[in-house]
């Protein structure tokens, strides 16, 4: 089951610049909470200090505290520890190209020292069925690699991948900018049926795709999060002006 | 900028001003026809209601063509949905000049009676909440829509007191009967077209302010109420 994320105070660095400025915000647990705003707005910078991942950079830091479930992301918890808990999905299909597609989905079991081959094996058509791929791949798990999918089935493959280690939550930064509507409307579908287990961030330069598939959204600007509200409030009637001007495309 | 969807919303006000248009002088030429007893009015505004149908077709066409094109949010889309509703209203204002100028032709055809209801004084206060709605749309302020809500519990009044005082016209003087019964339903479809006013005066405020005030819902009279649409 998915779980709650408490954010507070967060504040972000690369080197001397700040790029976050005391960002709060509450995530409900099996939702999907979408992230807009313009580029270098600061969403993506945000949802990597939700897996540590920003830290990762040289000269980045974070201040303030992230709580997901019952850890203290930034306090006693390993970065290892975190990310089995919070999977992530990037903008760009990144298989591992020399990987057969079941060993792509195995990986992340592997790297937690997972060995049983029957359990691995039910793990994989799992995780591959709740991405919506197992049909398509089924008969060519071993024989084919993950790089030789096309685009909307690699993005699949490795949300089938960040599913396999049981997550409680997942991220996942402009997952369909690359792909084409119709694995963008799969993509989507999934999300929506993904809330019934997981916590979903997503961020997305789409506003249709937010409308689509969140029930809460954010808009970032400037490093600050300007206001967080239902998506139905957001885009039809926001409080703040500068929300207004973005979603209505005046601005951005 | 001038981006597709600034000008077709451009365009979209530009056609319903047009039709708000069509729409008022259709009620004043029903009314002027009441008063004067004129056919050749009513005349035109049978004629006019086709005009009002074919801009009522050609304004929910482009509306869907920019939902549909230009997927609009916030301020945009509560404009869209707004200008799609109170097209309907001001089609419905059409429907009801007809019916007036219809009751008007059939007065004209019998003796001219004097009836103890001021159908002019009805007229006038339904024409200013329909021109008022109208200028609150184009101003895109909320306080004038306000305003409009507000003239129509008086319309109300208007009709309530016209239906006692012609109901017994009719039984103290049934030789009158046909007159008073199309003095009614004059005024009745007055009070329709009042309501048509207060139709759209909650759909701009929709519009500028983002609350539903329809059947008392959500209505206040805070500060919000003057706020004009953000720019």
């Amino acid at each position: 089951m998915g779980v709650e994320i408490k954010v507070e105070k967060i504040n972000a660095w690369y080197g001397k610049t700040q790029a976050l400025f005391d960002i709060d915000l509450d995530v409900l647990a099996n939702h999907a909470t979408a992230l807009i705003g313009p580029s270098g707005c600061g969403k993506s910078t945000f949802i990597r200090c939700l897996n540590r991942m920003h830290e990762t950079l040289p000269g980045a830091r974070v201040t303030g505290r992230v709580q997901i479930g019952d850890l203290d992301i930034y306090k006693g918890t390993s970065a290892t520890q975190l990310r089995r808990r919070v999977g992530m999905v990037f903008q760009k299909p990144n298989p591992f190209p020399s990987m057969s597609i079941y060993d792509n989905v195995a990986a992340g079991l592997k790297l937690n020292g997972f060995s049983n081959r029957k359990q691995t094996d039910e793990i994989v058509e799992t995780a591959l069925k709740s991405s919506a791929l197992w049909d398509e791949v089924k008969d060519s798990l071993h024989k084919q690699s993950g790089a030789s999918l096309s685009g909307g089935q690699q993005q699949r493959l490795c949300i089938a991948r960040a599913l396999a280690v049981q997550p409680e939550v997942l991220l996942m930064d402009e997952p369909c900018s690359a792909l084409d509507p119709i694995s963008t409307g799969k993509v989507e579908e999934l999300i929506f049926q993904l809330k019934s287990k997981y916590t979903i961030v997503i961020v997305t330069h789409n506003m249709q795709q937010a409308g689509r598939v969140a029930e809460f959204t954010g808009f970032f600007l400037l490093g600050r999060m300007i206001e967080f509200d239902k998506t139905e409030r957001i885009f039809t009637n926001p409080s703040d002006k500068r929300t207004e001007d973005y979603v209505t495309g005046r601005f951005g | 900028m001038r981006t597709p969807l600034n000008l077709g919303m451009d365009e979209l006000r530009q056609r319903l001003l047009h039709m708000g248009g069509l729409a008022e002088q259709a009620v004043d030429r029903a009314c002027q026809a009441y008063r004067e007893r004129d056919l050749a009015r009513c005349q035109m505004v049978l004629e006019n209601e086709g005009l009002i149908n074919a801009a009522e077709r050609d304004i929910d066409e482009l509306a869907f063509d920019i939902l549909a094109r230009q997927q609009p949010l916030a301020g945009d889309l509560r404009f869209i949905l707004a200008v799609t509703k109170i097209n309907s209203d001001l089609e419905r204002v059409g429907d009801q000049s007809v019916n007036i100028a219809e009751r008007v032709m059939d007065m004209v055809e019998l003796p001219a009676v004097q009836l103890p209801v001021d159908i002019p004084r009805m007229a006038a206060a339904v024409s200013a909440m329909v021109r008022r709605a109208l200028e609150s749309f184009v101003e895109g302020r909320a306080e004038l829509a306000q305003a409009v809500l507000e003239m129509d519990n008086v319309v109300d009044r208007m009709r309530d007191e016209a239906f006692i005082l012609l109901v017994k016209t009719m039984n103290d003087r049934p030789e009158v009967t046909r007159q008073a019964l199309d003095a009614l339903l004059v005024a009745r479809n007055l009070e329709r077209v009042a309501d048509h006013a207060t139709n759209i005066a909650e759909d701009v405020i929709f519009w500028v302010r983002g609350a539903d005030v329809r059947h008392n819902v959500g209505q206040d009279t805070d500060a919000n109420a003057g706020e004009a649409v953000k720019e």
